[in-house]
């Protein structure tokens, strides 16, 4: 035979690389996109990129099709018939803007709540949140409340970061891994990379998760947990350390507040509160002098246990002695807590003497010596190198917060924070809370044609900074910082159609979205929100929310739905900065932005959306926007991205920043930055010095350098939080011995959910129903290979999830009578869907699942109707209510963690039934017309065949 | 029909796949598919890609199993139902059943490496070969009416115009959890072939006889968190919190 001779080896790639951002998922990888006669060639992996090294995901390579999908919206559209009809006329961007700019100037005159404004897909929420502001609606928010605030708020009130992109196990050190559950289509190259690394190195890979799917299923141990019981599980496992002294009493006296005194003073206004000096600082008990000196009192031997008396002559505790009290409490014991997690009593204590193994046995060190926040010099890093991650699994629940809070708990009181070989910080994180604003939206903070005074988001110190009225009503449409959800650090997106379809607690006029699909995948009770969209006035015959614009590249089912389309680019045809301002792509060795750029030009009539919103910015005379004359301050989002500064000095770019491109975090705008970062892969990494890389929250070579690169003014060092202040003041309003006193119906959630020290209850909406008409669990995961309902209109990506059945473990069949492929009614106390199902043993015995956002309306994503994925695939949203069950009292709770208000999508209680067989999942819904034209045959790349 | 090399390659290119580490993202599916459909011959096609029965080629794909050990099989996991990611694609056997059926000489095994090719020029889609493949790892594009299988990427691992680092096949670069490795398993001193020996490497369907160039190394045995070997000492007056308070005491004098 010959060999060689028939083929071509060398043939050039392409004719081009550009390198940029990717954005088929959350991760941020580096991409080469290679260009061969002005088409997309191949998509590949960026060698240098520091987030990915060369890799790329399923979702990464099939860009190409992502990017030439017929579900592309082609230009702006005005609906012309009724929502939900799919009928359009394409407009130009001159009359939609102009529209745009009437009704929402009207708003913005008038009554400035009446608009709405929330962003989904939200990696701009520092140009989005500047813009709602210099609107002036309190309305604002992105879509953390259905996300994973629980993650976010509870990191950051402990340990002042959280995991997710804002720190990282550290893959390179760790010798035990414990993963909860994560969205396996999110961050997932640095996971794979990351877990491949532990694996690969002989370390212990624990996944705790109800299902063993993906990362599951290469887990060294698999814990298949009962969903929701997180918490416990966590605590048990505080307790046995708590018993086998298997804590670092060095680390928690050093870096948390485990001596802070605790006033003792039952029934009074400050009962539970930090005992305080003149100045507010935080005392503790000297154990040599006998005396009450500030916490950080330079040689001071703090106690952490014991009773003592303040000057005041009222009685305190160390925070750590309630903290021992609390979970050495034989109801945290492995035996007793083995039937509410389904984790075997043995599991839990093999685990916790696995963690306390490898934490004070298998010790390392980098000699590396470093100064702490006090002065004190030490001669090297100490690791203990026991790492967690963790994400929605623990996060989508209604005990979710305390559930994190926990977990982040256990890692202060092994000494594995930001030290190697644990879970790390990554820049500008750690942050203490108290240099997060607090939230803006009260009546006193916005008015007719004028800015909010304070940004949206923050976090509340306390009941006196919630946005309510004098009467305790929220003032803000989701709800948020309000009693009912006090510390929503990332608002309740996922509320906002049904209150103002409700008018509780007011109406709106425009609403606002973008790339964010709450007709279907994104909201609770899809088809109850349909009809809330659909719903009009019986006198005017207007729609309940009368204007919706809506911005997305792709024909999703909230597209049909919107007055007003603006079409957004795809990823390749568009500006965006990955900045530290936002979510940025730093690691714990490095301070790192990056950006998106067009390596190729819009074919079609459509525009970034952050281009439009800075234009809509400058028609509307935004300060911040347009000049005093109504000019336009910036040209589109490029133009923002280089020249806007939100301090002197800081911009949504970190590097290349100065004239010549010569300054690092602070410097003047650079008018060549942008081809700087291209130059250099459209990433910045600015390495932290080596002395800087660990214990950031305490180090002060980390502290000086976070504020020579602008994060902060003045350094910030955290001190870990295990017992929260801000909480106990909560509880005490509850308790009606501290102004603002709770409103008496919210008294017996907060009591529940605002302890200080981290606790677990079952969530709300298991404890609300009938357990045994309920049963079971259903829950859905994340495909690795999609990205939320973002996969469905690309021809490769379906190809490997076409539809979704539901998995339904053996015993579960078995006692139903189910058998592979079976049809099965699944009915919640709101209501109940029929699917298809696939029996499974690889999940907890309680608990059923699909995959995430596979089901779609028929005719929406440029799909054929008869589509697999409109046909079979389902969501499991009908199932869950925006609202709790009904309780005694005839109120009805948001489906929500009453701390946060995250969205619980993971409380869903079930039962199965089975049903006649069929050809198409229940419920059905009308196709929506659409006229995309989709090819019967794709053979992309033909041309360049040889 | 088709003769193979009568002598033994010299090179015996192939991949080295590690079940221990793939997590069944199908990053190697989808990167094979974007490099080929563009590269060795025909492109890679879908049919209705929009439509109610979408379908298309793909040479690599992965199949996922639910398996329940058996008590003894592996420590701590019997009657424990585990996923398994199995990825899969043409093993370039060395006694390749798909080439001595081919009735006109398109499917062939390569003299100096051993990559199983098919020349498409050649092939007229008579689907002999896919039939005869015991791993089902041959598709037909239904657009061009010719066969279509890995090709190890040929068109990359003897490119020149490529950085020497990214002469492998696209799934081997792009894989994230490092699950791939290609390199010449005739060699028994290269990275694949020293792995495949300390990991154990198998054959696919050994009893089949058509010695598979590629191998799988089987996922490593797990340890169990066995609460017999725990090592978590159990401390004096453990009942409630005064002893380990005064435990505590005792620790602080100590720091």
């Amino acid at each position: 035979m010959l060999s060689g001779s028939r083929v071509e080896l060398s043939r050039p790639v392409s004719d081009e690389i550009r390198k940029t951002t990717c954005y088929m998922c959350a991760c941020r990888c580096g991409i080469d996109v290679h260009l061969k006669d002005g088409k997309i060639r191949y998509i590949e992996g960026n060698r240098d990129h520091p987030v990915n090294r060369g890799v790329l995901c399923a979702k990464g390579s099939a860009g190409i099709m992502q990017h030439y999908a017929p579900a592309r919206l082609k230009a702006p559209m005005l609906r012309t018939g009724p929502r939900g009809s799919g009928e359009f006329r394409e407009i130009s961007w001159d009359e939609a803007l102009s529209l745009a700019t009437d009704w929402l100037g009207d708003v913005r005159r008038t009554d400035p709540r009446k608009l709405a404004f929330f962003t989904g897909r939200d990696q701009s929420q520092s140009l989005t949140g500047y813009w709602a502001q210099q609107f002036g609606t309190p309305n604002y928010a992105a879509h953390g409340g259905f996300c994973s605030v629980n993650m976010a708020a509870a990191g950051i009130m402990t340990l002042g970061g959280a995991f997710w992109e804002f720190g990282s196990p550290d893959w390179d050190r760790t010798k035990l891994f414990i993963l909860f559950g994560v969205a396996e289509d999110h961050d997932s190259n640095p996971i794979k990379i990351g877990i491949s690394k532990v694996k690969q190195r002989g370390a212990r890979f624990v996944s705790v998760n109800p299902v063993r799917t993906g990362y599951s299923a290469i887990a060294d141990n698999w814990i298949g947990i009962r969903p929701g019981t997180d918490g416990l599980l966590i605590l048990a496992l505080v307790h046995e350390l708590l018993k086998a002294r298997k804590i670092d009493v060095d680390y928690i006296v050093r870096y948390s507040n485990a001596s802070w005194l605790v006033i003792d003073a039952p029934g009074s206004a400050d009962h539970g509160l930090f005992a305080r000096d003149g100045e507010g600082r935080p005392q503790i008990h000297e154990t040599v002098t006998g005396l009450i000196v500030p916490h950080g009192t330079r040689g001071a031997r703090p106690a952490l246990s014991g009773r003592f008396t303040l000057p005041d002559g009222r009685f305190a505790i160390p925070s750590f002695q309630l903290l021992a009290e609390e979970y050495l409490d034989p109801k945290y014991a492995p035996e007793t807590v083995a039937a509410e997690t389904g984790v075997p009593a043995e599991t839990i204590r093999g685990l916790a003497a696995e963690i306390a193994r490898v934490a004070f046995e298998q010790v390392i060190e980098v000699p590396q010596p470093w100064t702490d926040m006090n002065g004190e010099r030490h001669d090297s890093f100490i690791g203990r190198p026991v790492s967690f991650h963790a994400m929605r699994g623990i996060s989508a629940h209604s005990n979710g917060f305390q559930t994190a809070r926990a977990l982040h708990m256990l890692q202060v009181l092994i000494g594995a924070v930001d030290c190697p070989g644990a879970f790390r910080f990554e820049p500008p994180y750690p942050k203490p809370v108290d240099e997060h604003p607090k939230p803006h939206g009260r009546a006193e903070h916005f008015g007719s044609s004028q800015p909010l005074s304070g940004p949206h988001l923050g976090f509340p110190r306390g009941p006196e900074d919630l946005l309510v009225d004098e009467e305790g009503r929220p003032t803000r449409i989701d709800k948020a910082f309000s009693w009912e959800a006090p510390i929503a650090a990332h608002g309740l997106m996922h509320m906002v159609i049904a209150n103002a379809h409700a008018g509780d607690p007011y109406p709106v006029d425009v609403l606002f979205l973008y790339m964010a699909n709450m007709a279907w995948n994104s909201s609770m009770n899809t088809a109850g929100v349909i009809r809330m969209l659909e719903d009009k006035e019986l006198e005017t015959g207007e729609y309940r929310i009368p204007k919706i614009i809506y911005s997305d590249a792709y024909y999703s089912e909230m597209v049909a739905y919107a007055d007003l389309v603006l079409p957004d680019t795809t990823y390749l045809e568009r500006y965006d900065c990955i900045s530290l301002l936002d979510r940025p792509i730093t690691e714990p060795d490095a301070v790192q932005d990056a950006i998106r750029w067009p390596v190729v030009e819009p074919d079609r009539d459509v525009r970034a959306f952050q281009s439009v919103l800075l234009d809509l910015g400058a028609r509307l005379r935004l300060p911040g926007f347009a000049d005093h004359l109504g000019k336009p301050l910036y040209r589109d989002y490029a133009d923002y991205i280089v020249r806007h500064e939100r301090r002197p000095g800081i911009g949504p770019l970190a590097g290349f920043r100065g004239s010549e491109g010569e300054k690092t975090g602070r410097g003047a705008a650079n008018p060549d930055q942008l081809r700087r970062y291209i130059e250099n892969g459209s990433f910045f990494s600015a390495h932290i010095p080596p002395e800087a890389q660990f214990m950031k929250h305490a180090n002060r070579a980390y502290q000086d350098f976070a504020v020579r690169m602008g994060f902060f003014d003045t350094p910030q060092p955290v001190i870990f939080q295990l017992y929260s202040e801000i909480l106990q003041k909560f509880w005490l309003s509850a308790e009606g011995v501290r102004e603002p006193v709770a409103p008496e119906a919210h008294r017996e959630r907060i009591l529940k959910a605002f302890t200080p020290l981290p606790s677990w209850y079952r969530p709300l909406e298991e404890d609300g129903i009938d357990r045994a008409a309920f049963p079971y669990h259903a829950i859905t995961q994340r495909p690795m290979a999609m990205y939320h309902s973002w996969g469905s209109m690309n021809a490769w990506l379906r190809q490997i999830h076409t539809s979704n059945p539901l998995y339904v473990p053996g015993v579960i069949c078995d006692e139903v009578g189910l058998q592979d492929g079976d049809w099965a009614w699944v009915i919640s106390h709101h209501g109940r869907i029929k699917v298809q199902i696939a029996r499974s043993d690889a999940v907890n015995r309680d608990t059923m699942w699909t995959w995430n956002a596979i089901g779609k309306r028929g005719g929406t994503w440029g799909l054929d109707p008869g589509a697999p994925e409109a046909r079979k695939g389902f969501l499991v949203n009908h199932l869950i209510h925006e609202l709790l069950p009904p309780k005694g009292d005839g109120m009805r709770w948001s489906n929500s963690d009453p701390v946060t208000g995250q969205a619980a999508w993971y409380d869903l209680r079930v039962r199965i039934e089975k049903a006649e067989p069929g050809e198409a999942s229940e419920p059905r819904f009308p196709s929506i017309a659409n006229d995309a034209e989709a090819p019967n045959e794709l053979r992309y790349g033909q041309e360049w065949s040889q | 029909m088709t003769s193979l090399p009568a002598l033994p390659t010299p090179k015996k290119l192939g991949l080295v796949i590690d079940l221990d580490v793939c997590v069944g993202c199908h990053a190697c599916v989808v990167s094979c598919k974007e490099w080929n459909t563009g590269g060795y011959g025909s492109a890679l096609s879908d049919q209705q890609p929009y439509g109610a029965d979408v379908s298309g080629a793909w040479l690599n794909r992965i199949h996922t199993f639910e398996i329940m050990p058996e008590s003894g099989e592996v420590v701590g996991e019997a009657g424990e139902a585990r996923i398994v990611h199995f990825p899969k694609s043409c093993l370039h056997c060395e006694e390749a059943p798909c080439v001595t059926v081919c009735p006109t000489g398109a499917s062939y095994k390569r003299l100096d490496d051993g990559i199983v090719l098919v020349d498409e020029e050649k092939c007229i889609g008579c689907g002999l070969c896919a039939w005869a493949c015991p791993y089902g790892a041959r598709e037909m594009d239904l657009a061009a009416g010719v066969m279509k299988k890995c090709t190890l990427c040929i068109d990359r691992i003897y490119n020149e115009t490529l950085e020497e680092v990214d002469r492998v096949p696209a799934c081997v670069r792009t894989c994230p959890s490092n699950a791939r490795h290609f390199g010449d398993l005739a060699d028994p001193d290269s990275d694949v072939s020293r792995m495949v020996a300390v990991r154990g490497g198998i054959d696919l369907m050994p009893e089949q006889g058509t010695r598979p160039v590629n191998k799988y190394l089987p996922p490593r045995p797990r340890k169990p968190l066995a609460a017999g070997t725990s090592s978590l000492p159990k401390a004096e007056n453990t009942d409630d919190a005064k002893g380990f308070l005064a435990w505590l005491d005792g620790m602080l004098d100590r720091i």
